[in-house]
């Protein structure tokens, strides 16, 4: 894959095939460690361990069976070339996290790419998922999160195509006025 | 910057043109998104999709998508749906091609053969 946010297309598929209502997608840019990480956490139906410890099976063995997929595998090479790794935490009915690190500034990392281009094209076609992104980096951060906008706004028909380059527009540029989070019982103590 | 009073214009809008067409069947656009399907370009098809819908206000359309469907070398593919027709499939769509779909036969009602890997009932 050209970009690590295809990866996250990719991760997203699986989620959205796993059945998962809710899904959130945090990237960390740590410049002291060197790293990027990535992770995509879902409440679908999760792996039995026996599927969980194939998932990383080589080519040779998961071309054989057409029936096992790609995707992960991929983004375990793509991880590793950069000087990373993909760790898979997973139980069925208690949903999936896929986490995948990479050298920062190493040579052969992807560069990240249109994160918001892969998550309206999620949205857009799954318009009751629950989608939660977080970009951290030092000096910033971005987030958008359906379901804050939801809380703000009521329901929002996510699979229109206008909403959806809306969508993709707050990504990429920012939301002038950020949702705010629903007021907890500790914070309200607080004040 | 975006804001949520944009949102809201063009939420009004759309349930505005859903009431309008309440009781009718919706096209529907799906694109493939299998590992095969995204490495091929699958998410430049979704985008330039959406571009051409809301560039068009064409409402009435439901994009949705689907995993590998076994035909990975004509992917990246998208199939086109309408109420009463047999389903088209187009393979080795480009962002492109697919704005092309969208014209001929998503508006025009005119299939674009030269890219039809399969049509069924
Ligand atoms: N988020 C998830 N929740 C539940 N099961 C998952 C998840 N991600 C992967 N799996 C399981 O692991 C298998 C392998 O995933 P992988 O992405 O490598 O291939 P695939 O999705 O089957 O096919 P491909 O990605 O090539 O289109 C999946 O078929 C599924 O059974
Ligand atoms: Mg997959």
């Amino acid at each position: 894959m050209k970009e690590i946010a295809l990866h996250v297309l990719d991760l997203l598929q699986n989620s959205v095939e796993a059945g998962a209502s809710r899904v959130s997608i945090d990237i960390t840019e740590d410049a002291a460690m060197d790293r990027l990480v990535v992770e995509v956490r879902d409440d679908g139906r999760g792996m039995q361990p026996c599927v969980r410890d194939r998932v990383f099976d080589p080519f040779v063995t998961t071309r054989r069976t057409r029936r096992v997929g790609l995707g992960l595998p991929l983004l375990a090479a793509a991880a590793r070339q950069a000087g990373g790794e993909v760790k898979v935490e997973s139980s069925p009915g208690r949903g999936t996290t896929v986490t995948a690190s990479f050298g920062l500034t190493h040579l052969d990392r992807a560069p990240l790419g249109d994160m918001a281009a892969t998550l309206i094209a999620v949205l857009a076609a799954n318009p009751q998922l629950k989608l939660n992104y977080r970009y951290r980096r030092d000096g910033g951060e971005t987030s958008f999160d359906t379901e804050a906008i939801e809380r703000r706004m009521g329901s929002v028909p996510w699979g229109e195509p206008r909403v959806a380059l809306w969508a993709r527009d707050a990504i990429r540029f920012g939301l002038a006025e950020p949702p705010e989070p629903i007021p907890g019982p500790a914070r309200d103590k607080g004040r | 910057m975006k804001s949520l009073e944009e949102l809201e214009r063009i939420r009004k809008r759309a349930q505005e043109a859903m009431r309008i067409r309440e009781g009718e069947q919706p096209v529907k656009i799906v694109v493939a998104m299998g590992t095969c399907g995204i490495a091929a370009g699958a998410r430049e098809v979704m985008t330039a999709v959406l571009e051409e819908l809301a560039g068009r206000s064409l409402t009435g359309v439901t994009v949705t998508q689907t995993g590998c469907i076994g035909l990975c070398e004509q992917e990246p593919m998208l199939t086109v749906e309408k109420p009463g027709r047999p389903a088209v499939t187009y393979g080795q769509v480009s962002g492109d091609r697919a704005r092309r779909i969208v014209a001929q036969h998503v508006v025009n009602d005119v299939v674009v053969g030269e890219w039809v890997v399969a049509a069924r009932r």
